[in-house]
């Protein structure tokens, strides 16, 4: 229980280290300043894709019905509690009572209702309308209570509600949330200086435990030497995700810090054109699976070992099946792999490298691992727009280096049109039967089976999960430190 | 003077209508669509096209010329595609640290780089000219980035004096923004004060064979005095030109050295307009430097006209 004294308290420090900027109060115990690479666009995540907006405003100010912990489970949000019927069509959710808007208008139905058909609306900017599409109807008997038809089982449905683009928003605010963002989590939006930083309040309103941070501060710092300089400098109590991996033994000295590596949802994989000759011969494909030498691609990027994948899934999901000893580095066995397929000299192609430090350092080792069976691979840095645009959406490429940062995108691969064009009708049908197998453990099975699938037709080249490199004050607590969604809730943060 | 300043300001607006096509140009053929930078891998369609028309993308591009360049003559720069507010409201945020971080960088850099100059010409061929040379060939070697760096481990990480970056606001007070602003000030200023030091000296040595010095002196007028009142002011010239000509090296150093120190700087905001596509903030700023460059250069051309009374008649 906090007394009224310990408020009075904490409000009279937090006055005193506004008033007094000196370096000791700026460590005052009830404020957090928090670095991240990249700035969020917008604050409103139903607008945009980039992670950033995520990363700041989700449960921090923006609540779903549901949300996921720290270790990837589904837990209540705003809905208290919910139940399927048994046609596997009918989600009832139960409300919270006390629920409040920043504003101080009371969270209700009407609420969630506004916001499901406004992610579907025609002119919605919504990034991830698949989460919403399978709903039919949506019902509010009364305040705190929701009742939503599907139009056919769709095991996912609960899950992407805990995504950012299922926030719920409030009729009266949804059109600023974007610069003026106003939720009913734990924090309050204060303050935007844009390019440098961000500074959320507490909510004293909320419905739930109230966090013991009085004021965090997010600062944007993408350049990486300058990111540690801030860490060591004391200028930032933590870094959510480090640009600087050669840093680490560095930081890991100071005894004043700690570094966690952490999982992510991030698969990164060599892409690979399927649909192109001679990409589009399995065999080709399962000659550059057999080069791809993982550790040795992982310690030239980031100089530690990683966690490799060998399917496009995360061994941060239950269903994660570890398939990486599929194709033990042989050179020989890819040598003569190429030759049954016709090119027993190697040939020449094309491989086209997005910014991230990941994809331009990833892809001088991947061309030279390649080089040793006789592909040239011939590197082509673009920045993203572009390469959104030729890789991405016109599919002009050969080869290509990129992280999956959405969880469970595997679903991606039923997609004909996506762009390393994995066209299998095998594949396709057992993704629709994933989606409507609501029984979780037949699912997860089910997710196996997809994995082993994408591993035997080495549709791309999986290398390993983007590490997400924390650094934090050795006496700050509760950071996540793994990523199964990107987000920085600070609900539980403290200093110790 | 009055067909000398109307001839320069015809040239003015003229460059910056040849600028803005040139820009809007550029901007048109450059692959990658701002709507799908915003929306990322997995947007529908609907969505995509949804936010095209909200960006005003679906429009004809000569349309969007004329919009652009009849917004720009009124003030109105038009709506940021990633940020969401007017350009101006970006701009001015961005300004009101660039421009005292600019104006201190070339006051440091006056500061330090003519007096040295000076100094260097007046002690010509001795020792005080040889240190003044090192300082000056020191200077341009030494990446500003680096040196940046190296400012950032002595003074924020090793002895904690200043903020290793980050920019607080005036809003939290003059010596707390001015604190901030020091360090990247002095990393911008040095190469600036090397290439000062380099001009003001050579011109001033010019200066001295000339006849007038060598009247000044035989008249009686003191060393010290001639070096004030006849060199120093002569070789001026050559000195605004080149503070003229460095404006523009300082706003490219300003993009990296605002990077180095986490800055929200026009030069940062540049940056990250281009790696997010945000097609309308690079059009608009790019458009902005070119005005500032080319009237600093009408406002140095005006200056000579002050320094050099022949210039005037000459034109």
């Amino acid at each position: 229980m906090t007394t009224r004294r310990d408020l009075l308290a904490g409000a009279g420090l937090a006055a005193l280290a506004t008033q007094l900027p000196l370096a000791a109060f700026a460590q005052a115990k009830d404020s957090v300043t928090i670095g991240m690479t990249l700035e969020p666009p917008t604050l409103d995540p139903t607008s945009g894709a980039a992670q950033a907006i995520r990363e700041v405003v989700l449960q921090n100010i923006f609540e779903g019905l549901v949300a996921m912990d720290r270790t990837g489970k589904l837990v209540p949000a705003l809905a208290e509690s919910w139940t399927l019927a048994p046609d596997n069509l009918t989600y009832t959710f139960k409300l919270r009572p006390n629920a409040r808007f920043h504003d101080g208008t009371p969270f209700s139905s009407r609420d969630v209702k506004f916001s499901f058909e406004r992610a579907v609306a025609p002119d919605s900017t919504n990034a991830q309308r698949w989460i919403f599409m399978p709903i039919e109807s949506i019902e509010t008997p009364d305040p705190i209570t929701v009742i939503v038809k599907l139009k056919q089982p769709t095991a996912n449905f609960i899950y992407g509600l805990s995504w950012g683009d299922a926030i719920i928003v409030s009729q009266a605010t949804a059109a600023n949330n974007k610069t003026n963002p106003v939720g009913t989590g734990p924090f309050k939006f204060a303050r935007w200086n844009r390019g440098d930083r961000l500074e959320l309040a507490r909510n004293d309103e909320y419905w739930g435990t109230k966090p013991s941070l009085a004021k965090a501060t997010f600062r944007f710092i993408s350049d990486p030497q300058a990111q540690v300089a801030a860490l060591r400098a004391g200028d930032i109590d933590v870094f959510t995700n480090l640009s600087a991996p050669e840093a680490i033994p560095q930081l890991k000295a100071d005894p004043k810090l700690k570094v966690t590596l952490g999982k992510t949802e991030g698969e990164t994989i060599l892409a690979i054109n399927n649909a192109k000759a001679p990409f589009s011969d399995v065999r080709v494909r399962h000659a550059i699976s057999h080069v791809l030498d993982r550790k040795t691609i992982a310690l030239g990027i980031y100089g530690f070992d990683l966690d490799y994948i060998g399917s496009h899934f995360s061994p941060l999901h239950p269903a994660y099946v570890d398939l990486t000893g599929t194709y033990p580095v042989d050179l020989a066995k890819a040598r003569a792999l190429l030759a049954a397929a016709g090119f027993p000299k190697g040939f020449e192609c094309t491989l086209r490298l997005p910014p991230p430090a990941y994809a331009r350092r990833g892809g001088e080792i991947v061309a030279a691992l390649l080089a040793q069976i006789g592909i040239t691979a011939k590197i082509e840095p673009l920045e993203f727009p572009q390469w959104l645009e030729r890789v991405f959406k016109a599919r002009d490429f050969d080869l290509t280096i990129i992280s999956h940062t959405e969880p469970l995108d595997i679903a991606n691969y039923a997609r004909d049109d996506y762009y390393f064009q994995y066209r299998n009708p095998e594949f396709k049908a057992l993704i629709e039967t994933i989606d409507r197998t609501v029984d979780e453990a037949q699912r997860n099975k089910l997710y196996g089976d997809a994995q082993r699938m994408l591993a035997r037709d080495a549709v791309n080249g999986f290398l390993f999960i983007l590490p997400k490199i924390t650094v934090t004050k050795a006496d700050l607590d509760g950071m996540w430190t793994d990523w199964p969604l990107p987000l920085t809730p600070l609900a539980e943060v403290r200093w110790r | 003077m009055t067909m000398y300043i109307l001839r320069r300001l015809a040239s003015f607006f003229a460059t910056l209508l040849g600028a803005a096509i040139v820009i809007f140009l550029v901007l048109e053929i450059l692959p990658g669509d701002p709507a799908a930078v915003t929306l990322g891998l997995n947007a529908a369609p609907e969505a995509l096209a949804a936010l095209r028309a909200e960006m005003g993308l679906d429009q004809p591009a000569l349309l969007r010329f004329f919009n652009w360049i009849g917004g720009l003559l009124t003030g109105d720069l038009g709506l940021s595609y990633t940020y969401r507010v007017p350009v101006t409201q970006l701009i001015g945020e961005r300004m009101v640290v660039t421009l005292p971080l600019a104006s201190m960088a070339i006051l440091l850099a006056s500061a330090i780089g003519i007096p040295l100059g000076a100094l260097a010409a007046a002690n010509h061929n001795r020792a005080g000219d040889a240190a003044v040379m090192v300082f000056a060939q020191a200077g341009l070697a030494i990446p500003n980035f680096w040196f940046g760096l190296l400012l950032v481990l002595v003074f924020a990480v090793g002895a904690g004096w200043l903020p290793a970056g980050g920019f607080p606001g005036w809003q939290a007070g003059f010596w707390p923004a001015l604190k901030s602003l020091l360090l990247p000030a002095i990393a911008l200023a040095l190469p600036q004060a090397a290439i000062l030091a380099r001009v003001t000296r050579s011109a001033m040595l010019e200066t001295m064979q000339e006849d007038y010095v060598r009247t000044a002196r035989a008249k009686g007028v003191s060393r010290r005095r001639t070096m004030l009142r006849h060199v120093l002011r002569n070789a001026l010239i050559p000195v605004v030109t080149v503070l003229g000509l460095q404006f523009s090296v300082l706003l490219a150093g300003a993009i990296i050295i605002e990077n180095v120190f986490a800055l929200p700087g026009l030069g940062r905001l540049v940056f990250q307009s281009i790696a997010q596509h945000d097609l309308i903030v690079v059009k608009d700023l790019v458009m902005l430097f070119s005005a500032l460059v080319v009237f600093i250069n009408f406002a140095i051309e005006l200056l000579y006209g002050l320094i050099d009374p022949r210039l005037r008649q000459a034109s």
